[in-house]
């Protein structure tokens, strides 16, 4: 029982955090929104460099053969960054679910391109009602009637659903299913499929943590440096108090999201419960920080200029995405109503 | 990130449930706050855990402890309260003061004090609090003053928890007569049947006694007493809140078992509550759980040398506001039952609620309240500026 982090693991992490503290500061995020673009290229240039697109797809399947627990922090990294491109939903769930049918010729064909950096791929998961990224992406797996098909974006019908987050880019999708886009029956695709919404899960939880951390670390920044009444607003005990209160809901996301990534391969009652608490906790932590750091900021919170709404937008995005409240209370329910519980039953799996 | 179980930490488990299931009394004790009586039972209670050599895992061998880490410490109080042993009435001791002696006592002291504290033979008291000096600790006004080798204490300490019966106290006392806040305290401790010690017990919420203040009337103790040096008071004290907050007063198993037993009492009366109770109740389970999840990452990371930081200040936090939702909820599930008092023939179970809710009520003030807790995060996690 340890439950720290290796030095690889925070390594890997730190590498992220320093090149996203590098290309994607609000300012970035700005000059973006400006030109209308979903991405900067030279930014996912090198995300793609560091070779994370294959971090979760098997090494057998030409990927890094990393588990949820390697890339947790990197997807913390990404909310914390608000970055735009879409690392964590390629890398974090579409490659891995595109490799689950890599004996699939076609398949095979696009997952080496997408491992290489060369092209994105999408989901379109029943637990979603719209595809992300559709525009950017080489291709998007889609459901029908429980069967995994891939259609080329190129060949599908995407008509766009605009976001209250600048840089989503949500779709629905039409296409002609046929034996061509036909990758797996129902049969083959229910696991993968379920795995794909875990991870999906999971990673959203990530996301969620860094951008409640971020909407802190803008609010004490801000706070710090406003004076009122001749001093720092910081130094007033109710403001003191309201981001205590958001960082005490961080701390407390922060374990049960790292214990749901270490226990995430288990793929049973117990882990699934697990990522369904993280995503509560962490879509609570972020919901508090943002509303808090608004208010924090007063009037200026309420503006465009403050940077503290791209967080907000994400949030109110990422609270519904991959599964929303209800949903995921219902999967916690499953655990609490009918296995046992109490103290040694927290790290507990299926047996 | 290993969240499984050694096989060595397994076999601790069964070690500890095997030896608890053949000595844990059948019928629960009565309170060690409402009569003597209750106290002694807790006490003769220590004495049988410490025969065990389970007094207090995490201490030397030599001190009557098992030389453990703190997994197998968080392994062995999810066991305790599974199997719901008493509660320790030598709490303020074996959680508080002990990991303080045993980081600042000389040898001398830790063979006088720690081995009868593991035993229960001495129970301790912790006389911080003065009238004046609540929150603002380091207005404490209680003087000790060395004359030869023996300190003497004069003042008037308040809400000490157990006081009543308890053998001994560890105060904060200001040394230096004319120093002022954090300097020239120390920490010094005293019989509470030394000559010139008057307790009064106070009665809490629930009527029953709990705490007491001390008048203190030229208490003459040997200058052994002192722990740590003369002025050094403050920094002791700080690092034994820390631990209180932090870690040992309030190991997660409490509420994961108060989680469980809220679940029965949901299951056992689903189909009468509203459906916002379920939402309640599913929370407190997850509360339970994140608050167990932290304190293993804790554990884990001061397993591996590392400190105490300002988390004591933000578990303190949620397990106070954990436990008085938790026992809310409850009472929203009692519904109109919830006000029995245990002694009313159709009260049952529920009495304990009501009393768990009291309690609960207490969690954000001691062991320093709530709101100083969040002065303590702004400031030392986040970086605000001081008022
Ligand atoms: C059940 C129980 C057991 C206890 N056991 C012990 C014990 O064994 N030994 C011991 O020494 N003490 C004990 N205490 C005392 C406890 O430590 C104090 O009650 C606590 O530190 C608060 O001090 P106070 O009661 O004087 O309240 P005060 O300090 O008067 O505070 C009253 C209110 O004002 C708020 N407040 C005070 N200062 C500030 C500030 N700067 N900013 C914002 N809010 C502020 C407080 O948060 C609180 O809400 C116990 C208390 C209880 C309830």
């Amino acid at each position: 029982m340890d439950f720290r982090f290796s030095e690889e693991q925070t390594m890997t992490a730190d590498v992220v955090r320093e090149l996203l503290n590098d290309v994607c500061q609000p300012a970035d995020l700005r000059r973006l929104m400006g030109d209308g673009a979903a991405r900067d290229e030279e930014r996912w240039a090198k995300i793609v460099e560091m070779g994370l697109a294959g971090a979760l797809v098997a090494e057998g399947k030409g990927g890094l053969g990393l588990s949820a627990i390697d890339f947790v922090q990197i997807a913390e990294a990404c909310g914390y960054a608000g970055l735009p491109e879409p690392l964590v939903e390629n890398a974090g769930v579409a490659l891995p679910l595109l490799a689950a049918f890599s004996e699939n010729a076609r398949v095979a064909a696009l997952l080496e391109r997408a491992l290489a950096g060369e092209v994105t791929v999408t989901v379109a998961h029943p637990a979603n009602p719209f595809v992300a990224d559709g525009d950017t992406a080489e291709a998007v797996l889609v459901v029908r009637d429980g069967a995994m098909h891939l259609v080329e974006t190129a060949k599908a019908t995407l008509v766009a659903q605009a976001s209250v987050d600048p840089f989503r880019r949500l779709f629905t999708v039409e296409f002609e299913p046929s034996d061509a886009t036909l990758v797996a029956g129902a049969d083959e695709a229910g696991v993968p499929l379920a795995a794909a919404l875990d991870r999906g899960a999971l990673f959203a939880a990530a996301q969620m943590q860094g951008i409640a951390q971020r909407c802190v670390d803008l609010g004490v920044a801000y706070a710090k440096e406003r004076q009122q009444f001749g001093k720092p607003i910081g130094s007033y005990q109710a403001v003191k108090h309201h981001l205590a209160t958001a960082q005490v809901k961080i701390e407390f996301a922060r374990p049960v999201l790292h214990a749901a990534a270490a226990q995430l391969e288990q793929g049973d009652l117990y882990s699934r419960a697990r990522i369904s608490q993280a995503k509560l906790a962490c879509t609570d932590a972020a919901d508090v920080a943002a509303r808090t750091s608004i208010q924090v900021h007063g009037a200026m919170g309420y503006s465009w200029e403050v940077d503290v709404h791209f967080f907000l937008k994400r949030g109110i995005a990422l609270t519904n995405w991959w599964g929303g409240t209800a949903f995921h209370r219902e999967r916690v329910a499953a655990r609490v109503f009918a296995r046992p519980l109490g103290p040694e039953h927290t790290f507990a799996r299926e047996a | 990130m290993d969240l499984d179980y050694t096989d060595e930490q397994q076999a601790f488990r069964q070690e500890v449930r095997s030896w608890l299931e053949k000595h844990v009394p059948g019928k629960p004790l009565p309170s060690f706050d409402a009569s003597r009586e209750g106290f002694e039972a807790h006490r003769a209670w220590e004495r049988v855990l410490a025969e065990g050599r389970w007094g207090m895992v995490t201490w030397p061998e030599s001190y009557g402890g098992r030389g453990l880490d703190l997994i197998q410490w968080l392994i062995f109080e999810e066991e305790y309260y599974r199997a719901g042993a008493p509660l320790r009435v030598n709490q303020n001791g074996i959680f508080l003061l002990g990991p303080t002696l045993m980081e600042y006592g000389t040898d001398e002291q830790k063979a006088r004090f720690l081995t009868s504290m593991a035993s229960g033979d001495e129970i301790w008291a912790q006389a911080w609090s003065e009238p004046q000096a609540g929150s603002d600790l380091a207005s404490v006004r209680a003087t000790a003053v060395l004359e030869g080798d023996e300190y003497v204490l004069k003042g008037h300490k308040i809400w000490s928890s157990r006081a009543v019966f308890a053998d001994w106290a560890f105060g904060l006392f200001r040394t230096d007569p004319a120093s002022q806040r954090h300097k020239g305290l120390s920490l010094i401790f005293f019989p509470l049947n030394a000559s010139g010690v008057r307790v009064q017990a106070i009665p809490q919420i629930d009527g029953e006694t709990g705490f007491a203040e001390i008048f203190l009337d030229d208490v003459r103790v040997p200058a052994f007493n002192r722990l740590g040096g003369e002025g050094e008071g403050w920094n002791i004290c700080m690092a034994t809140a820390g631990f209180e907050r932090g870690l040992m007063l309030r190991s997660p198993a409490r509420f994961q078992v108060a989680a469980r037993k809220l679940v029965e009492l949901y299951k056992a009366h689903e189909a009468e509550v509203e459906p916002t109770v379920k939402a309640a109740v599913l929370q407190s389970w997850m509360d339970a759980e994140a608050y167990a999840l932290s304190i293993y990452a804790t554990a884990s990371r001061l397993a591996a040398g590392g400190h105490i930081g300002a988390e004591a200040s933000t578990n303190k936090i949620f397990w106070s506001e954990m436990d008085i939702a938790m026992h809310k909820a409850a009472l929203s599930i009692l519904g109109a039952r919830a006000e029995l008092l245990r002694s009313a023939p159709e009260a049952g179970d529920i009495g304990r609620w009501l009393d768990g809710y009291f309690f609960s009520l207490a969690g954000p003030i001691y062991a320093g309240s709530n709101e100083i807790q969040r002065n303590i995060i702004a400031e030392r996690m986040l970086g605000l500026p001081r008022a």
